[in-house]
């Protein structure tokens, strides 16, 4: 039992290596005078075929872990938010074989890679299933919904693509600054990856008890920022809080919470200024280079395509296999839990999506737009659903 | 009503921007799909007449033209997006926390969210999804798809169904892919006519002028999908009715049987034990995950129950006469069916009582030894009166089975045995003597002082009540319904696309036009693999061309 839990860890930190190799490989690609979108080079099918084994090892991952836990690992945020990093390099590999387009790789392995860090930020023992998960529908349900959201993740990652290349960088515009902002965010989720992981690594822990009531207290894993309000630092030796996390913020452990994201963004912020210094230019200007020789047609193809893919299957499986879950279990088929209320939402906007691309002619530039949103809404109802907003879908 | 009489003879209805037969383009008509202001024809409705772009006149015209609109139904999805979102920033009405202080909403939000949870309140959107605005949002949304719909799908199938192989020249000329070829001889023809076929096109041909078409069905793709969706909006209307829906929830404590509620009276549910079960603490597999969490994890809920049918006549206090219909368990995701009904697992207390056992001892008696002892059965309804083997008669005054101080005044809160409470009156056989003692958890009070006889509690029994919900739900099948409806139309209209390839005569040569709704790729590719090895011309991308052109001008 230990043994193959150990090998299923192992995998996955392997695919992960093989995943940052392979992107080395992708930008190589791009350096290649040689390629040009449809015809394939020696790196380019080094840097796929690194992918597809990276993606066996995550396969590795997932079953060894199905067998060690006796039910499909997607029961937790740690085990979703990696399965989405996996559906995402799947999806990537496919849409990869239809149009043999190296810069899509170069974009989709890192933002999966750092989907699946961000996963490895949670609680990752295997945990026992509560009566409602107990069910053939968790894995059905799940994975339809896992595997589309990382379709609809590649409809992102070529919007980027398309902005990175279409906005023009030669000066200062809304337009670059939106651009700046969605590559920001990346650096943000880095931040948290970063200052999570290394204050693990030394088992941080601050205990906060309230004074009102001392058998409540709440453990902090990062040095305080914000701190609870109402309570009192009992742990010798760290940081006291500089101000206290707002009290409208009710959810469970809120003000931990609250403290993170504060971290994330301090951290995000300076690895984002430290880059700027650097390139002294905005990052979407830096890696336009990357981009230069790409079909701008094309990438807009891949965007409507992943939806294409995406948004049937989401339909199906956040929608129609959710419904009849819930049916079976809570004995309703729709409850307007905020799970599924965001569901709905993301449904709405993919098939508005739809309809402004297909009926209004919302091509290129319009259409990237909107699939950056898609995937903002997407990316809000994993996370923000599941660890602010209360529900039933709060498993983590 | 003002017919157009096209050259080639078809007769047209008002607001047609090509004839339905030849694709002749109606001069007066081309401003409707803006063909006026491009080169090439706007094929979307195939320039069929669209009841919303050729009438407004009347109010009825108005409507219908604002309802037919995609940009009002995007804008309409767009509103029913903002306002679904708006809903889940607190909790709604219904999922109000129980362990919550005061559930009133009244009280909760202002108390939970402070004045931002006061105006969630007053706004109404603690019960947004049930409210009147969110519910005619709905609705608009479905009227638009309904109109939007009609408005399309009925010129569009008439022209389809209409189109002619022969296409007037300016149709040709104007379609994205098109080439004028010379020099094609008749056998060069059948070759390209005979690989479109083997390509699965379906060939016209009439006086030598050619359509070859494949998958015209994915055009209804859009029209099925809405038909899905319509269905599902009806089943939700249908599911407010109570004839065909039905929802309601029981409470059953263990060993009690009672008539199932909102079944008329015809059923019986018995419950003969409530099983909670939790996971092995010392399970291996997953002991590291329930260290971190600190608490036990529940492992099943289950309810064994007896389902019971009464025959003949319901006499009203008359026991009814019951014949068993079933028999089983019921847990999380594995509801008991019966006759149409269902029961689901949904929840339990654990809370109550079922029986007490006391000790009779002497005041002066340090040991506390027992001079017999008296078992309270049944705490929903107990016996009154209990005689030891010594004589001792332990008479039970009064009961309070969910006990509380009520100023001063002792009351029950609830008719259930959550905190069982106690007067009892003891009367020595000896000196017939009688005296009264209060019991309660933690409580054993001798008002007098005086009292010979003390009772302490020595034994207790505890029971599950496990909480049902009685589901009857005709509407289900209609939504499966509209539901693989959906799927199909989204299918349908996505992954195929409608292709057409003109072929008509043009003096010693032949035009080819070419038409398709997605993908012009692909329909680039079938046309390249036909023509292969002829003298025709490969069709050019007129679109592309224009755009490319624009490029370098502004270059």
């Amino acid at each position: 039992m230990e043994s193959l839990l150990n090998v299923s860890s192992n995998a996955l930190y392997t695919a992960f290596v093989i995943y940052l190799i392979a992107t080395g490989f992708f930008a190589a690609t791009i350096r290649d005078k040689r390629t040009s979108d449809g015809k394939n080079t020696k790196t380019s099918i080094i840097a796929i075929s690194l992918t597809i084994i990276g993606f066996i090892a995550q396969v590795v991952y997932f079953v060894t872990r199905w067998i060690a836990s006796g039910h499909a690992p997607v029961s937790n945020m740690f085990e979703f938010v990696t399965f989405l990093g996996m559906s995402i390099v799947l999806a990537f590999i496919i849409l990869f074989f239809i149009y043999r387009l190296n810069v899509l790789g170069l974009f989709a392995l890192p933002i999966a890679m750092l989907i699946i860090a961000y996963a490895s930020m949670f609680p990752g023992e295997i945990s026992p299933l509560v009566p409602s998960l107990q069910s053939n529908w968790l894995f059905i349900h799940v994975i339809t919904v896992s595997l589309s959201q990382g379709i609809l993740a590649i409809s992102f990652v070529a919007g980027l693509i398309y902005l990175v290349k279409k906005i023009d960088q030669s000066k200062r515009s809304s337009k670059t600054t939106w651009l700046e902002i969605i590559l920001y965010s990346l650096f943000v989720t880095l931040g948290f990856v970063i200052i999570t992981s290394t204050f693990n690594a030394m088992d941080y822990e601050a205990t906060f008890v309230q004074s009102e009531n001392e058998n409540i207290n709440m453990v902090y894993h990062l040095p305080a920022i914000a701190g609870p309000e109402g309570f009192e630092l009992t742990t010798a030796d760290r940081m006291e809080p500089y101000f206290n996390a707002p009290t409208w913020m009710q959810g469970s452990e809120a003000p931990k919470k609250f403290n993170t994201l504060v971290w994330s963004f301090l951290i995000g912020t300076i690895i984002y200024g430290i880059v700027r210094l650097i390139l002294r230019k905005r990052v979407g200007a830096a890696i336009q280079k990357f981009v230069k020789n790409i079909n701008l047609d094309l990438v807009d193809e891949v965007t409507y395509r992943a939806v294409a893919i995406g948004f049937p299957l989401f339909t199906l499986g956040g929608l129609i296999f959710a419904a009849i879950w819930a049916q079976i279990a809570w004995d309703r088929f729709w409850g307007w839990d905020p799970k599924e209320v965001w569901a709905l939402i993301t449904w709405f906007f993919y098939a508005a999506f739809l309809h402004l691309r297909l009926s209004r002619g919302w091509h290129g530039e319009k259409s990237a737009w909107l699939a950056v949103v898609g995937f903002a809404i997407i990316m809000f109802n994993i996370i923000v659903v599941n660890l602010v907003l209360a529900g039933l879908h709060s498993y983590a | 009503m003002d017919k157009i009489k096209c050259e080639c003879g078809h007769v047209n209805p008002e607001g047609t921007v090509l004839c339905e037969a030849c694709g002749k383009p109606v001069e007066r008509n081309q401003h409707i799909d803006g063909n006026d202001k491009t080169k090439l024809l706007n094929m979307r409705y195939e320039g069929s007449a669209r009841r919303s772009q050729t009438y407004n006149r009347s109010i009825v015209d108005k409507i219908w033209n604002f309802f037919s609109s995609v940009k009002v139904g995007v804008w309409l999805i767009v509103l029913a997006l903002i306002a679904s979102g708006l809903g889940t920033i607190y909790p709604q009405e219904m999922y109000i926390p129980a362990e919550a202080v005061n559930r009133d909403p009244a009280v909760f939000y202002e108390a939970s969210y402070g004045l931002l949870g006061k105006i969630y309140y007053q706004l109404g959107l603690h019960n947004l999804y049930s409210s009147w605005w969110y519910m005619i949002l709905i609705a608009l949304i479905g009227i638009s798809l309904v109109i939007c719909s009609i408005d399309r799908f009925v010129p569009l199938h008439r022209a389809l169904k209409n189109q002619q192989p022969k296409r007037h020249s300016n149709f040709l000329s104007r379609q994205r892919l098109y080439s004028l070829s010379e020099n094609v001889s008749e056998d060069e023809r059948e070759v390209v006519i005979d690989r479109l076929k083997k390509q699965r096109y379906k060939i016209m041909n009439k006086d030598g002028n050619i359509l070859a078409e494949k998958n015209r069905f994915s055009r209804w793709g859009p029209y099925v999908n809405h038909i899905g969706l319509i269905i599902i909006l009806l089943a939700a209307i249908l599911r407010m009715t109570p004839f065909l829906f039905l929802d309601d929830y029981i409470w059953v404590r263990e060993g009690e049987q009672k008539v199932i509620p909102s079944t008329d009276g015809d059923y019986y549910i018995k419950n003969n034990r409530f099983i909670l079960e939790t996971y092995d603490e010392d399970d291996e597999k997953f002991q590291a995950a329930m260290e971190q969490k600190g608490e036990l994890t529940h492992k099943n809920y289950q309810t064994d129950v007896v389902i019971s049918k009464v025959v003949g006549e319901k006499i009203t206090g008359v026991e009814p006469e019951l014949e068993k219909v079933t028999e089983g368990s019921i847990q999380m995701n594995k509801p008991l069916k019966f006759d149409g009904y269902t029961l689901y697992q949904s929840g339990f207390q654990e809370n109550e009582f079922s029986s007490m056992t006391f000790k009779v001892y002497d005041v002066n008696d340090e040991d506390e030894t027992s001079l017999g002892e008296v078992k309270v059965e049944n705490l929903m309804s107990p016996e009154k009166t209990y005689t030891l083997d010594n004589g001792i008669e332990v008479h039970l005054n009064k009961y309070y089975p969910d006990y509380e101080m009520d100023n001063g005044e002792p009351r029950s809160v609830s008719k259930f045995p959550r905190n069982p409470a106690f007067v009892f009156e003891i009367t020595d056989p000896d000196t017939g003597k009688k005296e009264i003692s209060f019991l309660g958890i933690g409580k054993n009070i001798d008002a007098t002082g005086e009292n010979q006889y003390k009772l302490g509690i020595v034994d207790f029994e505890m029971h599950y009540v496990s909480g049902l919900t009685v589901r009857k739900d005709y509407t289900l099948p209609f939504f499966v319904v509209g539901a693989a409806i959906f799927m199909i139309g989204v299918i349908q209209g996505m992954y195929w696309q409608h292709r057409r390839v003109w072929i008509n005569p043009e003096g010693d040569g032949i035009a080819m036009a070419a038409h398709t709704n997605k993908n012009w790729f692909g329909l680039k590719k079938d046309i390249e693999k036909a023509i292969e090895n002829t003298n025709i011309k490969m069709v050019v991308d007129q679109e592309e061309r224009e755009r490319k052109e624009q490029e370098e001008q502004e270059a």
